[in-house]
């Protein structure tokens, strides 16, 4: 039975085929209104995320399926101490995929082992979120028309910030694509992130400033500076601007740029750039709406054909 | 038990010199109701000194926790008196439930009955990472 735990689950080229189904959907999207017809997906929130709920069943309802779950731990029978596998367990039985977020790394790869059914892992603490890297790269794709040959920039909290780590490692196996880290000191990219892309012969360069590389970037992607990630408040204060993308620093950056954040922002994008046509973070949300309806349908059909291979039944389902 | 010979069973040759001990107690050898002989500091040509164990009986021994521990160790099978097979050890692809992950926000500190999943990430550096959460097993400590 396939699952998504980690991005590196997949190979590139169901990564290519996910993107294509995804393309496919958001082009016509009355054609797969029917997909997912008589399946159900369950939503298993352990740790509230609205935000990535939503976008699920968003996705499974644009299908034609049914939706049931949790919001929260509260609500669940987790709050009676029933075991997280018990709970897949019971859950596999009702619903034909389970998306399910956890504080816990790793719960998702525990559920993976006892469930029946599909899991897709929408969050497992800190530790990987590989929906929102399909979508970084739906959107990427999609605003850039490719994925090789691209020089992408990662500017903010670098050490604590997943969305990166497993951005890098997605783009890593495309050809040709070039990293630039922008970050404090002490938020710089973990130490065995650099050694793992030093081995691959991924070249990346470091730097303390936005201004100095902008000019050289295809994609600017953004995240969230914490306050409580700083050592001392002095710092945080030296530091906080210098991560904040306003207009004046996206002057210097190429016309065909795209700005993209994995939401929700605080302060790290002035608003005033909203407007600008190379953000594009509001249209990653609608991406990641496709790109789940996409991956819903793939892990249902693979596992509905005992499949391994995702899209092995691509020719029959006709989609 | 003659510790120089013995008819049936298993000999540990090649251990790290003060490692016996450690090893007693990883493969529970205290449980075993045969002889067990550790000998300690035997002069040896390639290494200085080492540590031997023998087994009066052939127990089955799980050779991923020794090879875990040290690599290092030959696997010496004794029947009637002579060497009928000498295994060599590497580090095994993956550890199961030889060490414990020490991350408080592991899956694995929470819910009970998980398997202890270690997969060797790093040959080079003998690096492991929980399979749950990736964090790499700092020291061999179970
Ligand atoms: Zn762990």
């Amino acid at each position: 039975m396939r699952h998504l735990i980690n991005i590196t689950d997949l190979t590139c080229a169901e990564i290519d085929s996910l993107l294509d189904l995804a393309d496919r959907m958001m082009k016509a999207p009355a054609a797969y209104r029917e997909t997912m017809r008589g399946r159900i997906l369950a939503t298993l929130f352990f740790e509230p995320s609205t935000r990535t709920r939503l976008s699920f069943e968003s996705a499974m309802l644009s299908l034609g399926g049914g939706t049931l779950g949790f919001a929260s731990a509260d609500s669940s029978s987790a709050t009676k101490g029933e075991s997280l596998t018990d709970t897949i367990r019971t859950v596999s039985a009702y619903t034909d995929v389970i998306a399910m977020r956890h504080p816990k790394e790793g719960a998702p790869l525990a559920a993976s082992f006892k469930s029946t059914v599909p899991i897709i892992n929408a969050g497992d603490g800190g530790h990987n979120h590989p929906t929102q890297t399909l979508t970084d790269l739906l959107t990427i794709r999609q605003e850039k028309g490719r994925l090789h040959g691209m020089t992408v920039g990662v500017c903010g909290d670098l050490k604590f910030g997943r969305t990166v780590h497993s951005l890098i490692s997605a783009m890593s196996r495309y050809p040709d694509v070039k990293f630039v880290m922008i970050s404090p000191q002490e938020l710089r990219v973990p130490e065995y992130v650099l050694a793992e892309m030093r081995k691959k012969n991924i070249p990346y360069t470091e730097t303390e400033r936005m201004e100095d590389v902008m000019p050289s970037l295809d994609v600017l992607y953004m995240t969230r500076v914490q306050r409580e990630r700083f050592f001392n408040e002095a710092d945080y204060v030296r530091l906080k601007d210098t991560y904040i993308l306003t207009e004046d620093k996206l002057q210097a950056a190429r016309q065909d740029m795209i700005v993209m954040h994995p939401l929700p922002r605080v302060n790290e994008i002035s608003t005033r750039v909203d407007d600008d046509p190379r953000a594009v973070y509001f249209k990653q949300v609608r991406c990641g709406r496709f790109v789940r309806m996409a991956l819903i349908t793939a892990l249902v059909h693979a596992a509905e054909a005992g499949a391994d291979t995702l899209f092995a039944q691509e020719e029959r389902n006709e989609y | 038990m003659n510790i120089d010979s013995i008819q049936r069973g298993i000999v540990l040759d090649h251990i790290k010199a003060g490692r016996s001990m450690e090893l007693y107690r990883y493969l529970g050898l205290d449980a075993l109701e045969c002889s067990v002989a550790i000998i300690k500091n035997v002069k040896s040509e390639a290494m200085g000194r080492k540590d031997i164990i023998k087994i009066d009986d052939n127990i089955s021994i799980d050779l991923d926790v020794l090879g875990y521990i040290d690599p290092g160790i030959t696997v010496n099978i004794i029947e009637n008196g002579r060497i009928t097979e000498k295994k060599h050890l590497s580090l095994p692809e993956t550890l199961t439930n030889i060490v414990r992950c020490k991350n408080p926000r592991c899956i694995t500190s929470a819910e009970t009955g998980l398997d202890q999943l270690f997969v060797l990430s790093d040959r080079e550096n003998a690096v492991y990472r929980c399979r749950y959460c990736d964090t790499p097993l700092k020291t061999k400590d179970a």
